[in-house]
This record gives structure tokens, sequence and C-alpha cells, in this order.
């Protein structure tokens, strides 16, 4: 139990394991241990940077797809819109055609009957005249009264 | 155990407390078992840290460094709870001191009759102890180192001035003025005991425990040897405190370490 030489011995030990432990055993180690560290918290970092990139990607595709949907739905709504036109152009045409048909018949139609009309008073004039003629027959020259027959001619036209 | 004498309690116990000599006698001799088990223990322990540390790699850690990792990350994280500042001198020396003690104390798990017979009869040493932490002088050397790095750290951080300022103006100051003088005294007495009974306490509490520890293990040895029974108790109270040595062993060495990194960071701080 006495105080001797071996405590000085022990505290040499004890410097020289301190020395070799502080010297070669911690450094290696809190390098490794920190180097590992690094590298976790760079994974980590590089994680949450790829989902938020992930996350924008989506915010984007949806907006993309909404897009494309409003812009078909604007490209329908004019697709129908000139299709209407074109049918309500096509019907205006028709019948603009279908009224000028109807009024070339209609002037066609009124110039024959007044055609008619005409052959008839004409018709009606030389019978009216045939029949004075006749009526006339001895007391009128022909000659004489020609002129007074064109002249018949002419009112009855 | 010399079997040719009758062999008395005293003569078994003293013959297990003895040291194996050597050198000059008074102060001069030297605890050849002490020292040969604790520097063949701590080349052991530190070296197998090392060995372990050398192939250390970032990546992904094999089991044996992960286990070392383990302890040294332990050892840092109860480092840096304390001690506030450039850790890479101080982790490193409670590092040592941990795995030294543990080590050391850990040799009272071995039968203290089994070895003793083996360096009886193969070894042909007569007297050895297996323990380096039941001698008084491997606690005092460490606490002592330990004293002389907290002043040492305690004047480097400080200044000799400071230092010295501590010692007699903390921790009850010197205000009022006019009772400086008395008050300065008090400091000092104070600092003194304080200084004195760090190493004291460091010490003597772990070979207290280490040296109660063997000689519990020799008393239950002894009732051993007095018949059937005694063998029979002897053997079940035996592996009692066995395994509540396994605490003990772990406990003061982890005491140890921790009053080791308050001691030095306690240099740290100026009041």
């Amino acid at each position: 139990m006495n105080i001797n030489f071996t405590l000085i011995s022990q505290a040499v030990a004890f410097a020289i394991f301190i020395w070799f432990t502080v010297r070669f055993v911690w450094p290696p180690l809190m390098r490794a241990v920190e180097e590992r560290q690094q590298r976790i918290a760079d994974g980590l970092a590089a994680a949450e940077r790829g989902k938020q990139e992930l996350e924008q990607a989506h915010k984007r595709a949806v907006e993309e797809m909404r897009k494309a949907r409003e812009s078909n739905a604007d490209m329908r709504t004019n697709a129908e819109k000139q299709a209407a036109q074109i049918v309500d152009e096509a019907r205006q045409e028709s019948a603009r055609i279908i009224a000028q048909a109807r009024t070339a018949a209609e002037a066609e139609a009124a110039a024959a009957a007044q055609r008619v009309k005409e052959q008839l008073r004409e018709r009606l004039a030389d019978l009216a005249i045939a029949g004075a003629e006749r009526i006339l027959r001895r007391e009128i020259d022909a000659k004489k009264h020609a002129e007074l027959l064109a002249n018949l001619k002419q009112e009855l036209r | 155990m010399a079997a040719e004498k009758t062999l008395t309690p005293t003569d078994y116990i003293s013959h297990h407390l003895t040291n194996m000599t050597a050198g000059g006698g008074g102060f001069w001799t030297l605890h050849v078992d002490t020292l040969v088990t604790s520097v063949v223990l701590g080349i052991l322990g530190i070296g197998f840290l090392w060995w372990v540390v050398r192939g250390a790699t970032s990546g992904v850690p094999n089991k044996r460094q992960a286990f070392v990792e383990l302890a040294i990350d332990f050892v840092d994280d109860q480092v840096k709870s304390i001690f506030h500042g450039d850790r890479s001198f101080v982790a490193p020396v409670a590092l040592t001191v941990v795995v030294w003690v543990l080590l050391m104390n850990a040799m009272d798990f071995l039968p203290v009759d089994i070895v003793s017979w083996l360096f009886t009869n193969v070894l042909h040493l007569h007297y050895w102890r297996p323990v380096p932490t039941a001698d008084v002088n491997t606690t005092f050397a460490l606490s002592l180192s330990v004293w002389l790095l907290m002043i040492y750290f305690s004047i480097r951080i400080k200044g000799v001035g400071g230092f010295v300022y501590e010692l007699f103006c903390s921790p009850f100051g010197v205000k009022p003025v006019w009772i400086a003088p008395v008050l300065m005294v008090f400091n000092l007495l104070f600092n003194l005991v304080e200084y004195i009974s760090k190493p004291l306490s460091h010490s003597l509490r772990l070979f207290g425990n280490m040296y109660a520890g063997e000689l519990i293990f020799l008393l239950l040895g002894l009732w051993a040897a007095t018949g059937l029974v005694g063998s029979i108790f002897g053997a079940i109270l035996g592996v009692g405190w066995a395994i509540f040595h396994i605490l003990i062993v772990a406990l003061q060495a982890y005491i140890f370490m921790m009053l080791t990194i308050v001691y030095i960071s306690m240099a740290h701080e100026s009041h």
C-alpha cells in the first residue's frame, strides 16, 4: 500500500498512452466519422433537392395539362362557331338563290303573260279589223281607209 | 499457496495482496505486476483501437469499426456535454482513461486463486496481483497526471497571473476591501483544500472500490476453504459478487473518466 516508484512509471505509461491516443487513434476516426457525416448530409440535401424538383415538375405538368385542356376547349368552341357560321352562310346563300330563282321565274312568267296578252290584243285587233272589213266591204275602199284601219289597230293595241 | 506450511487466513490474504517487487527498496521499489499488467492492457486496448482506426472508412463501417465508433462516440458525447471548447485533446484523454481503467478494472473478473495458481506453478512467480487499479500507485498516477493537466490548462488559459489571482480571490472574492486580507486567506485555504482533495478523492474512490472488490473475492475464497457448505455458499456468493462487480468495474471506469473531464474542463473556466 506504499507509494513508490510504480507511481512514476504508471504516470509515464499513462502519458505515453495519452500521447498515442491523441496522435494516432483519435484523429483518423474523427476524420472518417466527420467525412461520413458530411456525405450523409450531402445525400440528404440531394434527396431534398430531388424531391423539390419532382414536386415542381409535377406542378409544371399539371399546369401544362390545364393549359392544353383550355386550348382544346377554345379550339372546340371556335370550330363549333365556325361550323355554325358556315351552316348559316350556306343557309343564307341557298335562301338567296331560291329567292333569285323565284324572282326570275316570276319575271319570266310575267313577261310570258304580257306576251300572250299582247298577242291576244293583236289578234283581237286583227279580228276587230277583219270584222269591220266584212261589215264595211262595200263602202270602204281598203286603200282609202288603210290609214283609218291602222289607227284603229293602234288604238286597240 | 505454500502447501508445506499450515496456511492461515492471514497468510492467504497477504499472499494475494503482496505485489511482485523489483528495484532498490523504499521509494525506488517497483511493482512489476502492476506495471506489466497495466502496460500490456494499455497496449491491447489502445492498440486495438489503433488497429481498427487505421483502416477506418468513411463509407459503411464493418462491425468492428462500428463498435469502436460507438465507444468513441460515447466518450465524445460525454466530453461534449461537459467541456465546451476544442475537444481534440480532452476527448482522447478521456478515451484513454476509460479504456485503460476499464481493462485494468476488468482484471478483477479473473478468478483470484486460478490466476495465483497459474503464476505460482506455471510462471514460478510467487507474488502477482492481477488488478493494477487495486494498487494505489496506479490510481494516484492517473489522478495526479490529470491534476497536472488541470493545473497546466488552468495556467495556459488564464496565465500565471490569472491562476494565482484565482487562488487568492475565488470563490469568495475580495470585497469589501477592508476585510480583503482575511478573505484572501480563506480563499487560499479553500482552494488548497480543493486542489488537494481532487486528486485524493479521484484516485482513492477507484482504488477503494477495486481493492474492496478484490478483498471480498478473497474472503469468499477463504469461506470456500472451510468445507463443503462453505464451498457451496462461497461459490454462490462469489457468482453474485462477480455479477455485481461487472457493474462496479464499468461504473468506476465511467466515473473516473467523467471526473477527469470535469476537472480538466473546470480548469478552462475562469471565475
